[in-house]
């Protein structure tokens, strides 16, 4: 029997004990790898690496509307290729379920957001037809919504001209993503702006927020500033940032939560590592007989030593692989569920710290039971002292 | 019986010290589950006792129709009017009503520590809205002066977020805002700035108010209030009490939270039961010898299950305390801020309540019994002889 067998052979042993204890450390991953995910996003500043959208907000806050008269400066800017706007309506389905429709422009948004995918005669027809609007693939599938139809929503913020907030929109297409990743975030409503300005209590001109798409990536910094700059002692102070910037502060929006939340999961974490030493060092007391029998066989205390190293290493590393493992795919997940608001992922820097935590868990947890085992003398082990 | 059970129990816990590390994993495990449990929900009470202080019965909120929210809401200057005339309201010492329009806004302050900004409520008020909240004092520097951009802040807002010690100024919407006074009021209010409601309006270029607060009478004026509001074809407005807007707020964090609770508990007693048998079976192994020469010389097999029960329970309430105390410690009183119902910030602070530490016991005795039982069988029906001779 070589050395690793007779490692993996004493795993098997106790199977049931191995078995739990995997499942521990597995979880422990499982729950390390998400968490670090998460930190990675928090801890994050502004990027512009890559970039190729901005979002132009007020600097107040985003929920305050920027006038539409900034329009022909922001497109003036040397290095902006299409700008869009976009106005939260505020949409309410039914009773009570709050949706993420947006009033735009269609053929802005067409440019803005080339992934979006959907026939050349419904884009003609959401831009043709006054009181029109497109849905998402997944919006559309959720609540049965079918091409052509018409489609109450009402506003938990616009009224229209009569006082009325319940409005009627015709349904004239559904859009999907260009790819699988854009297929799942597609859970947006778009609404014709023209209608929505003439026909809101609230008079025209409102714009919203700005989303900008750039010509080159590079020159996402310098085009953010130049428009910052440009409204600056103004009463629309602007803030620009990427796209994925804003839809981060969003998430961050949760605040403290995000931070206790990783304390508390840490404490998870080091408890079920205190569990698993434990069984470890267990399993190591138990045997003590049969590493004495070893050591009369001739194997040197080192060897000893390894043996048991090993046996937590092995342990260790089997689950704690499988934890990360399964912590990268449900990572994605995450990110899709949430539509790019929490877009997490167990990357390369997360799997780094992972198993650096691999390495210090199986010394942390073997090396006191494997330096006891190899310590040990032959006469006292064998008398049971 | 019940000295037999004694004795064993004690001759069981006195050996307890040899045995220190497998004992105290039982209470490191417990006290990591009852810690994590009480200090998730300590997070939902607090936040739930905050908004609950701030919502009273007697004071009824108007909103435009269908908005939710205060951020939603939009109410001209005549509505604003014809709404504080309704019946029901009480009168002020000038023999107006005493009801106050609100407008609010939102404003980015960056968090201390934080990089990105975060969402906080910046309230127009008039005069009216002190006396309809009693409970608010400003305890440093001053009032701000009406027809001047000046700010005072609440004391949730002070201490978590840069940028507004009295004399820093804050720029909104192109121009620079003083700060001049810190109010505290103990609840939600805290989390916001206020100002006057006319420099408001014209720095944010808004026309009217967003709510309409009113001291009623007695919270059973509220149906005829109500039914008079809706009634008028004047204006279109939604009428609830202060406490059930508010309280309608925290039912979806008290369910996320107590989800999240949930699913982290329950991983986590399952590893603290796993280290509970664990350890209590190395216990009845290493004792195995005592336990069979008792049974040989008349013990029960009764006495048997119960010490080994009783051993883990006490090992487990041990850790549960170990725990609740950690949580107190660590987190009662602690501040922080999240996300309420108008998009913006509330500070709350932990709130370890006594229930939470009751129900954070009853989980670590009900690990303690399960992590007691089969060991403690074992134990009770290992054969006599075979016990003997072994070892």
């Amino acid at each position: 029997m070589t050395r690793t067998g007779f490692v993996l052979a004493n795993l098997t042993r106790r199977k049931t004990r191995t078995a739990l204890t995997l499942l521990s450390i597995l979880t422990a991953f499982l729950l390390f790898g998400l968490l670090q995910a998460v930190n990675v996003l928090f801890s994050a500043g502004a990027d512009f690496v890559g970039a190729t959208r901005l979002v132009t907000q007020a600097r107040v806050s985003f929920t305050q509307s920027l006038p539409m008269r900034l329009l022909p400066q922001i497109e003036s800017v040397p290095g902006v290729e299409d700008v869009m706007w976009q106005q939260w309506f505020g949409a309410v389905w039914q009773e009570n379920t709050q949706l993420i429709f947006l009033a735009v422009d269609p053929v802005r948004l067409r440019a803005v957001y080339p992934e979006y995918v959907m026939p050349d005669a419904q884009w003609k027809a959401f831009a043709e037809t006054r009181t029109s609007m497109i849905v998402g693939r997944n919006l559309a599938d959720q609540y049965g919504w079918k091409t052509g139809e018409k489609v109450p929503i009402s506003s938990n913020i616009f009224p229209q001209k009569d006082g009325s907030k319940n409005w009627i929109f015709d349904l004239v297409g559904i859009y999907d993503g260009k790819d699988a990743q854009w297929q799942r975030n597609t859970n947006v409503g778009w609404i014709n702006y023209d209608y929505f300005d003439e026909a809101n209590l609230f008079g025209r001109g409102a714009a919203g927020t700005y989303t900008i798409r750039l010509a080159n990536p590079d020159q996402a910094r310098q085009v953010a500033e130049t428009i910052d700059a440009m409204f600056e002692n103004s009463p629309d102070e602007t803030k620009t940032q990427t796209e994925k910037d804003f839809n981060i502060g969003f998430f961050k929006q949760i605040g403290d939560i995000g931070l206790i939340v990783r304390w508390i999961l840490f404490a998870v974490f080091f408890t079920l590592l205190l569990v698993v030493g434990n069984t470890i060092a267990q399993s190591v007391r138990e045997r003590i007989p049969e590493f004495a029998i070893l050591k009369t066989l001739g194997f040197s205390d080192a060897s000893v030593l390894g043996f048991v190293l090993a046996e937590a290493a092995a342990l260790c590393v089997i689950g704690g692989l499988l934890g990360l493992g399964l912590a990268t795919p449900l990572g994605i997940a995450i990110a899709d569920a949430t539509g790019g608001n929490l877009p997490i992922a167990v990357d390369h820097r997360v799997w780094l710290m992972g198993l650096a935590a691999i390495v210090l868990l199986s010394l942390a947890v073997g090396l006191l039971p494997a330096l006891r085992a190899g310590r040990l003398t032959i006469v006292d082990a064998l008398a049971g002292r | 019986m019940l000295k037999q059970t004694l004795l064993i129990t004690l001759l069981g816990l006195r050996s307890i010290p040899e045995r220190l590390g497998p004992s105290f994993v039982i209470i490191v495990g417990l006290a990591g589950v009852v810690a994590v449990f009480t200090a998730l929900l300590a997070m939902a009470a607090g936040f739930q006792s905050t908004l609950k202080a701030t919502g009273r019965a007697d004071v009824a909120l108007v909103l435009r129709g269908g908005s939710q929210a205060e951020l939603n809401s939009g109410l001209s200057r005549e509505q604003a009017a014809i709404i504080k005339e309704a019946p029901g309201v009480r009168g002020g010492g000038d023999g107006r009503p005493l009801a106050s329009a609100e407008m609010v806004v939102i404003a980015e302050l960056i968090k201390t520590g934080e990089k990105s900004g975060s969402n906080i409520t910046v309230r127009g008020i008039e005069p009216t809205a002190f006396a309809i909240r009693p409970q608010l004092q400003v305890v440093e520097g001053r009032q701000f002066q009406p027809g001047l951009r000046e700010l005072i802040v609440g004391r949730g807002v002070a201490q978590q977020f840069d940028g507004v010690r009295i004399g820093e100024t804050l720029r909104m919407r192109g121009s620079d805002w003083t700060v001049v006074g810190v109010f505290e009021s103990g609840d939600a209010n805290e989390s916001e700035l206020w100002a006057d409601v006319e420099v408001a309006q014209s720095t944010f270029n808004r026309q009217g108010f967003s709510a309409v607060r009113l001291q009623l009478d007695d919270p059973t004026a509220l149906p005829a209030l109500k039914d008079h509001l809706v009634a008028d074809p004047r204006v279109n407005v939604d009428v609830e009490s202060e406490e059930q807007y508010y309280s309608g707020q925290t039912e979806q964090f008290r369910k996320t939270i107590g989800a999240l609770a949930g699913v982290v508990t329950a991983i986590m007693a399952l590893g603290a039961m796993f280290a509970a048998l664990n350890t209590m079976y190395a216990a009845v192994g290493t004792r195995a010898r005592e336990i069979a020469t008792l049974r040989a010389i008349g013990f029960g097999g009764g006495p048997v299950v119960v010490s080994v029960m009783i051993e883990s329970l006490l090992l487990s309430i041990a850790g549960g305390l170990v725990g609740a105390l950690l949580a107190y410690l660590l987190f009662n009183n602690m501040a922080v801020s999240t996300l309420g119902a108008n998009f913006t910030q509330v500070v709350f602070r932990f709130a370890v309540t006594p229930e939470l530490v009751r129900n954070g016991l009853v989980i670590a005795v009900a690990i303690g019994m399960v992590g007691g039982f089969l060991p403690a069988l074992r134990a009770a029906r290992q054969p006599v002889t075979t016990a003997l001779r072994a070892a």
